[in-house]
């Protein structure tokens, strides 16, 4: 048997990805993997994709809920990375024949007028960096069987990215309170939940700081014009092929995505 | 159920205010149906007009997909509320007061003009409203453990324990009902959040559907009654000490805390 390391790791995910199967966590069979070594196959996991042509356009972060945070061991989001190849235009269906158990999630999404690097970034900075806000979603879709996994696969598999879309609404934050901007999601017409931007890490802004300042002991800094996933708002609800995933915030317009 | 039965369970209700709380009415009278606690629910309200109550509105409740899915219902459910449970912003709660209680944020509607069902549409429901208020709802269950039924709730009024109103109206044409954001934190943590589309799609509905239930009961809403239309956010519990936060958007925020009691 081969034996496990970061290629490794980022081979397995790779083929999982692109044959579009499941697999079981990968910290059952890799005892010393860790969240480190995560990072570095999430890292080399995004320099293939930029080899092959995908450019990087920005971040999305996971596990912003705090109690989601208790029950992983955790004290701040996880970062994953965004490319083109991810973008859904308005109106284009989720591609389900692409995709293994796709869900979808509420967001408020980012775009960022100015870099951000940490350490020391607070909240009040990260707002600062803030261009536009925007309503948004993401498609999730985990390369583990049943989205279930420990905190280095999630790492590894980029956080479950899988495709996003943007709203059509542009606002400034200083015009917005994003702790009370809510959210509907309704599935095929129904409302299946509701939150508001406190949902993420008590503020979005606090979720960015708190990535900020993960990506620079890691190196990396957010970059003018990039985009950033601030976190699911709800639970992930899954797509099914001829369903329509709508989500409505107060202030950031609507959207949609169906399964294609 | 027979008429001596609706009685008796009215009465261990009753005597669960004061005392221990009851096991599960469905366990007790087995063939107990939504009708029979209504007539139930209704029994103590007649026992508390009697002792000198007012009502001074209603609750809708069930108005969550979460909690109809939980006990297998596609209805919400109402009580009444009485002037006694009706509880002033920065006046603390007494946890000797409930049994279990739990906090529920809502968007409290006050009525300028009756409005009798039924058939009363969104907008007969939008015309009565005067103003909205912020509203912090502790229900609470007379049956052990939260251990209920749908019947065993409408019996026990719905569940209802107190309710604290803010006292900022706002008009309802300046506010989208079903977008109005809601964070609810206890002790400074945020344990849930939400938007009044968790209410039956929008906390209007849960009006125009208590206004037509109640209408085809022969009772009409009145001006000055206030009708608490249902959570934004889940129920989260809450012990001695517990200090409440609701956040609204445009309406602002609501503060009621749970007193600490002497060891």
């Amino acid at each position: 048997m081969r034996q496990w390391t970061v290629d490794r790791v980022v081979d397995e995910l790779s083929a999982a990805e692109a044959e579009r199967r499941d697999r079981g966590p990968i910290t059952d069979e890799y005892p010393d993997f860790d969240l480190a070594t995560a990072y570095l196959a999430q890292d080399r996991l995004i320099e293939r994709k930029v080899a092959s042509g995908e450019t990087i356009i920005g971040v999305k972060l996971g596990l912003t809920s705090r109690a989601k945070q208790t029950r992983m061991g955790i004290d701040a989001p996880l970062t994953a990375w965004l490319t083109d190849a991810m973008v859904l235009p308005a109106g284009e269906p989720a591609p389900m024949a692409r995709l293994i158990h796709p869900r979808v999630e509420p967001e408020i999404v980012f775009v960022l007028g100015e870099d951000l690097a940490g350490p020391g970034v607070t909240a009040a900075r990260a707002m600062q960096a803030v261009e536009y806000v925007y309503g948004g979603y993401e498609v999730i879709d985990s390369r583990y069987q049943d989205f279930k996994f420990k905190l280095p696969d999630v790492v590894a598999d980029n956080a479950s990215a899988g495709r996003f879309g943007i709203g059509p609404v542009a606002r400034s934050p200083h015009d917005i309170d994003l702790a009370v901007e809510a959210c509907l999601l309704d599935v095929d017409g129904e409302i299946v939940d509701t939150a508001t931007g406190a949902a993420v890490q008590g503020h979005p802004a606090e979720a960015l700081a708190l990535a900020a300042n993960g990506l620079g002991r890691r190196g990396h800094r957010l970059k003018a014009g990039w985009i950033v996933l601030t976190g699911g708002m709800t639970d992930a609800v899954f797509l099914n092929p001829g369903s329509t995933v709508s989500v409505h915030f107060t202030n950031l317009g609507s959207t949609s995505v169906s399964g294609g | 159920m027979d008429a001596a039965e609706r009685r008796a369970a009215a009465e261990s209700l009753l005597g669960a205010y004061r005392g221990q709380p009851i096991g599960p009415l469905t366990q007790t009278y087995r063939g107990i149906t939504p009708e029979d606690a209504y007539v139930i629910q209704q029994l103590q309200v007649e026992r508390w007009k009697a002792d000198g109550r007012v009502i001074k509105g209603h609750k809708v409740g069930l108005t969550a997909r979460v909690m109809q899915r939980q006990l297998g219902v596609d209805q919400p459910d109402y009580g009444h509320l009485m002037d006694n449970m009706i509880v002033l912003e920065g006046q603390p709660l007494r946890m000797s007061d409930f049994v279990s209680p739990k906090v529920e944020p809502e968007i409290a509607f006050v009525l300028g003009s009756s409005v009798v069902g039924p058939g009363v549409t969104v907008p007969d429901a939008i015309s009565a409203v005067d103003y909205v208020l912020p509203a912090l709802e502790i229900i609470d269950s007379r049956i052990a453990d939260w251990r209920i039924t749908l019947a065993d709730t409408i019996a026990d009024n719905a569940s209802s324990g107190a309710v604290v109103l803010g006292s900022r109206p706002v008009r309802l044409g300046d506010l989208d009902l079903r977008l109005t954001g809601c964070v609810l934190s206890v002790d400074g943590q945020v344990v849930g959040t939400g938007a009044g589309g968790a209410v039956l799609g929008s906390p209007i509905h849960a009006l125009a559907w208590l206004a037509n239930t109640l209408g085809r009961l022969g009772v009409g809403l009145e001006a000055g009654q206030v009708v608490i239309p249902g959570s934004l956010t889940a129920a989260h519990p809450l012990a001695p000490g517990s200090v409440v936060t609701a956040t609204f958007a445009h309406l602002g925020t609501l503060t009621t805390r749970m007193e600490r009691v002497a060891q």
